[in-house]
């Protein structure tokens, strides 16, 4: 029996943010904590609202383009294949297949790129240096092919409603045949560092669980739901573009921690390597462009169109009242939903833990606030 | 431990191999040919002029609206050295709102305008970033002295081809005419053709 005196225990409010370094952007969560147990947290959002959805409103299709690049900075081809995929859709014009393979190919890589910078960052956030610079190593590759390609390292605005802009450069075969062995490597690499690590695993092993049932009543999508043993990928459950001719396995995880989810994504990177390759030995001849009016003008009316990104189910509402402009944008992003699942995952873990679990969600404050 | 050691291995093999970065700012890396910095307008060496003949396209099509432009009727085409009525007077790019999209070079008809090399072009004045007609004319001549650049259309668009072109229309004109007396109808309705399309080159 202690004499001591005795005191009350008061819960205390912890702000970590905006300006957090493991927040990859501006993110601002306020941790209610009982001592080292965190037993609330509230997200707080919209440090980088930019307007997106408002913007498009007032831009022609073409300018709306440039604005999906920016609205998930780490995978933009992705982003640009969500919208003009919706532009198509109420225009009902199709993508020559070759546009379509090509496509296919660079929001691949960039699928593998946007992975690549979340092992590097995941792992900085764990404590670990190295990784880091093998994984932008690999990335940096893959920048410069998309520099070859597009133009430009980020802001790419290559593709259009209807096909790409341009065709890819002669070399861009072996070019892309050499790339995928040496990211590869570089995976393979980054993954014998990292993956079975002691103490990577101490830190991610049954840290943050999310079963499935939860998961879902979350509106998680992309790994963070597959970690949970969900196999729901869009690419699978609502094919798009090439992806019904294409032989891959949608990796799941079987716990739901942030191992599952950390994982995924390396063996993602693995399957996205592997489609490429099947795509370059199917890459057709032929334009590049759907015939058709140039200024995109499209009836009136309403789609929703949606496609797997690197981080999730991103979908694109888009209205048109038959202006060149679009009536209404409205876009579903990954980052967002799966935001919501921190709560969740969060209560009852470690403070220090938090960090590791909202890198797990692979946000992108870009795209949270839009 | 054994994980530890094996992650030891693996940065081993890499000890004493070459740097993979670049010591920037004393090195830059080249950049790809496609590479989009800076928009700069060209310049057309056979009439000794830009080719950007101030048609506003661009400049409504740019989503950041960071572009104007003037035109005024071009001196060379009074005497004859080129084809282009209008020309650019002033032209003006804020290169702090620029987002190096590239949309006004898709949409310029008259390959005006193309994204140049240059992408480091810091000053310290807060109005530096205001491009000019000067410096975006320095820009595309760079440009054009850098990669081996070719107009999508230099039929319509190069001076010394159209006016070529036009000079052989004319003469083919003047011979039908002169011929004309004793001429059939068929030469005649080849000429008359050939105005409209003319027409449209100019
Ligand atoms: S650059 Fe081209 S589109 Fe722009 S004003 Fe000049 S000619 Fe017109
Ligand atoms: S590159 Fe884009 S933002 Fe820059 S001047 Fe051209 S159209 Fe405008």
């Amino acid at each position: 029996m202690s004499t001591g005196p005795q005191f009350d225990s008061v819960d205390m409010m912890l702000n970590m943010g905006p300006q957090h370094p493991a927040t990859h952007g501006v993110f601002r969560m306020v941790l209610t904590v009982d001592g080292e147990r965190v037993v609330d947290v509230t997200p707080h959002i919209g440090y980088l609202h930019r307007g997106t959805e408002r913007l498009a409103e007032v831009e022609s299709y073409g300018q709306v383009i440039t604005l999906f690049d920016r609205v998930d900075y780490i995978s933009n081809l992705n982003n640009e294949l969500a919208f003009v995929r919706a532009g198509e859709k109420i225009m009902e014009v199709d993508a020559p297949e070759r546009a379509q393979y090509i496509r296919v190919i660079l929001a691949e890589l960039n699928r593998v790129a946007s992975h690549l910078l979340f092992i590097g960052t995941y792992a900085i956030d764990l404590g670990a240096m190295t990784p880091v610079m093998y994984c932008f190593r690999e990335r940096e590759r893959i920048e410069n092919l998309f520099e070859h390609v597009t133009g430009a390292r980020m802001m790419h605005n290559y593709m259009r409603i209807g096909g790409v802009k341009s065709d890819v450069p002669d070399d861009f075969v072996p070019w892309v045949h050499r790339l995928i062995g040496d990211v590869r490597k570089g995976v393979e690499e980054t993954d014998k560092l990292l993956s079975t690590n002691e103490v990577f695993l101490g830190r991610t092993r049954g840290v943050g669980i999310i079963d499935g049932p939860m998961a879902v009543s979350c509106g998680l999508s992309g790994p963070s739901l597959r970690g949970s043993g969900i196999a729901y990928d869009v690419r699978k459950d609502d094919p798009y573009e090439i992806y019904p001719y294409l032989n891959y396995k949608v990796p799941v995880g079987e716990n739901g921690d942030c191992w599952d989810r950390y994982y995924l994504r390396v063996l993602e990177c693995y399957e996205s390597l592997s489609m490429i390759e099947q795509c370059l030995n199917q890459l057709p001849d032929g334009p590049i462009m759907a015939a058709g009016r140039r200024i995109a003008r499209p009836p009136a009316g309403e789609v929703f169109s949606h496609s797997e990104n690197p981080r999730g189910d991103l979908g694109v509402y888009l209205i048109s009242d038959g202006s060149d402009k679009p009536y209404r944008v409205k876009i579903r992003p990954p980052s967002f939903c799966n935001l919501i699942g921190l709560r969740p995952m969060t209560i009852g873990s470690y403070i220090a833990d938090a960090v590791a679990i909202l890198g797990s969600l692979d946000i992108v404050l870009g795209e949270v606030d839009r | 431990m054994i994980s530890g050691l094996k992650g030891m291995l693996v940065t081993l093999r890499w000890l004493g191999k070459r740097n993979i970065t670049a010591n920037y700012p004393k090195e830059h890396l080249p950049v790809q040919e496609r590479f989009m910095g800076f928009p700069g307008l060209l310049w057309d060496e056979t009439a000794d002029e830009p080719f950007c003949t101030g048609c506003m396209v661009c400049v409504r099509e740019c989503p950041t609206q960071c572009m104007t432009a003037i035109m005024h009727d071009n001196p060379n085409a009074v005497e004859g050295k080129s084809h282009r009525r209008k020309i650019i007077e002033t032209f003006e790019i804020n290169l702090n709102r620029c987002i190096l999209c590239g949309i006004c070079v898709d949409v310029c008809n008259f390959d005006a305008i193309a994204m140049s090399h240059e992408h480091e072009l810091a000053s310290f004045a807060r109005t530096g970033a205001r491009a000019d007609l000067g410096l975006l004319l320095d820009l595309g001549r760079k440009f054009q002295a850098e990669v081996v650049w070719a107009p999508k259309s230099a039929d319509r668009n190069v001076a010394s081809v159209v006016l070529t072109k036009r000079a052989a229309a004319e003469a083919a004109k003047v011979a039908a005419a002169d011929a004309a007396p004793q001429a059939d109808a068929a030469t005649l309705e080849a000429s008359a053709k050939e105005e409209p399309s003319e027409e449209r080159g100019s």
